[in-house]
């Protein structure tokens, strides 16, 4: 068989699959836009006097689209885990691993759909935001979504490892937001990472999403990528250890 | 395309094999063969070790010792080179809820290199008109016949499947029966696994009868039951006093019975009823009923385990 035709064909039908969900569609891409410019016309015309390339300055200029792209890769690996832990409870994956389709098929069929329904978000948002937010459009877009692209798939591959282990889909979910979302919380997202106590801060040197941020956060002010090779590295060392343990670990059923 | 011939010109050799979950020994010592063509049946109330050793054959287990041999190939090693060449239904699967019908043979058959037409599959197996129905919305008849269309997409020469008419009610169970004999028909294996000993005589050419992990024994059903169960009985009704001296007459008869009109004729063999019918008219013994009493399958369970297969 042709594994790229499986991998094609897998995908297209899981992206079908998932838009005819209740909420699919509207949950995952149309309600984060939709917030997005509730959010802009609250705001209203302020924001298009703050300068982009003011270095940790503003919450809007800087922080706010990071934050947003973070917080909908996060969701993407939340609803990666859970997919995966419905399909195993289902015996879905117990059917398909029947079949010449190899377990990292399966796997990379799911990423890539909600890799294309994360970037149909932000590519909306983008759109969208031109009008609200005026200033975030002169970011580096295309690096930017390099960096986004990198520091997703590390994350996913935490997504792997958790979906790999837990056992059913009930605890797929919370487990997932509890090993997430204080990941969130160190990450220097909210709290410069300079200025927490010792104990956090070695904490967040262990975790992969402490360097998306850097490097997004980076990227996003216009930083040179040769500043941010150790966040690259350090994100493709997660990426390959995590993915690699995980294809260990995996079970079908 | 030449099969490579397994080590007896079998199509699935099992050898000695031993599954255990921790504590549980769940398969013990398993050893059959299964021949070119048949449909042969693995039998047993649940929790006997059916499922494992099918799943072990079909290579999603890998036993703890003992050797396998399907189409001369070792599932555990070989599962790529094997899955191409059968086709699998397993208990309990299910698909995504909202995958339509004709979707799901179409991600089937974009997997194998060979495949048969999937539109001519839907047609036999009746599903033409709910090609484009979502998953979740069909019944549990067609669910488990897409998962037959789903194990023969490939054109398999050994199909596997599992439980298959676990939960249909008699007619589409039926019609389910009448679908595997036309896959044997047209000159594959089935290897099916069943609780159902009606099922099991009515549509498999030999069975393997499983008990706590082990097999019990393996043959035609017929064969089972004329080797454990060779007693038949003929239950008759008249009003002729004569008749019970008659029958007791018979050399093949060990016990006559009788309760008001009602008379029972114990015995052995094939030829029970024959004697007894021809014993009838050279007497000129008029009956008003006429039954004879035939063991099953259920009762060959019943006599080599001690209980019955419902217990």
């Amino acid at each position: 068989m042709n594994p790229m035709r499986g991998l094609l064909k897998l995908t297209w039908l899981e992206i079908k699959i998932f838009l005819r969900e209740p909420l699919g569609a509207f949950g995952t891409i149309a309600m984060p836009v939709i917030a997005f410019v509730v959010l802009g016309r609250i705001a209203g015309g302020s924001l298009a006097r703050l300068s982009p390339t003011s270095r940790g300055g503003t919450l809007v200029a800087v922080s706010f689209p990071v934050f947003s792209t973070v917080l909908i890769a996060i969701s993407a690996v939340l609803s990666l885990v859970t997919i995966i832990s419905i399909y195993r409870e289902g015996g879905i994956l117990k059917r398909l691993r029947a079949t010449p389709l190899s377990p990292l098929t399966i796997l990379t069929a799911h990423v890539l759909v909600k890799l294309l329904l994360t970037a149909t978000t932000l590519v909306l948002m983008v759109l969208v935001g031109k009008r609200y937010y005026p200033v975030g459009v002169d970011a580096p877009l295309a690096g930017f979504t390099l960096a986004l692209l990198i520091s997703t798939l590390s994350i996913l591959s935490l997504g792997f490892l958790i979906s790999s282990i837990v056992p059913t889909a009930r605890f797929a979910q919370p487990l997932g937001a509890i090993i997430l979302y204080p990941m969130i919380a160190v990450s220097g997202l909210f709290v410069p990472i300079a200025s927490l106590p010792p104990l956090l801060r070695g904490l967040a040197r262990f975790l992969p999403l402490t360097y998306a941020v850097s490097l997004l956060q980076g990227i996003w002010t216009h930083e040179a990528w040769s500043a941010h090779l150790g966040d690259i590295a350090a994100l493709s060392l997660a990426f390959i250890v995590l993915t690699a343990i995980s294809t260990r670990v995996f079970r079908w059923e | 395309m030449a099969r490579p011939v397994s080590p007896v010109g079998h199509v699935i050799h099992v050898s000695n094999i031993r599954k255990t979950y921790g504590r549980m020994v769940a398969v013990d010592d398993v050893s059959f063969d299964v021949q070119d063509g048949e449909i042969f049946g693995l039998i047993g109330p649940n929790g006997a070790g059916k499922t494992t050793t099918l799943e072990c054959i079909e290579g999603l287990r890998t036993p703890d010792r003992g050797t396998i041999a399907v189409l001369g190939l070792d599932p555990a090693r070989d599962a790529t080179a094997l899955n191409a060449r059968i086709g699998v239904q397993l208990q309990e699967a299910q698909l995504q809820k909202r995958i339509k019908v004709w979707e799901a043979v179409d991600l089937w058959a974009s997997l194998y290199k060979t495949t048969v037409d999937g539109n001519r599959l839907l047609e036999q197996l009746g599903l033409s008109e709910k090609r484009n129905a979502w998953f979740m919305t069909l019944s549990g008849g067609q669910k488990q016949r897409l998962f037959i269309a789903l194990a023969l997409i490939n054109d398999p020469e050994v199909v596997f499947l599992d439980e298959l008419t676990t939960g249909l009610d008699p007619q589409a169970r039926r019609a389910i029966w009448e679908l595997i004999r036309g896959i044997r028909d047209r000159g594959k294996t089935v290897f099916l696994t069943t609780h159902l000993m009606e099922e099991a005589e009515r549509l498999c050419d030999r069975v393997a009868i499983i008990e706590h992990g082990r097999i019990v024994d393996v043959d035609r059903p017929a064969r089972l039951i004329d080797r454990h169960c060779p007693e038949r009985s003929v239950v008759l009704v008249t009003a002729d006093a004569a008749a019970h001296e008659r029958l007791r007459a018979i050399p093949r008869v060990n016990d006559v019975t009788r309760e008001d009109d009602r008379i029972t004729v114990h015995g052995r063999g094939e030829d029970l009823v024959a004697e007894v019918i021809t014993c009838l008219s050279e007497h000129r013994i008029r009956v008003t009923d006429f039954r004879t009493g035939t063991p099953n399958l259920e009762d060959v369970f019943l006599k080599l385990t001690g209980h019955s297969i419902r217990d």
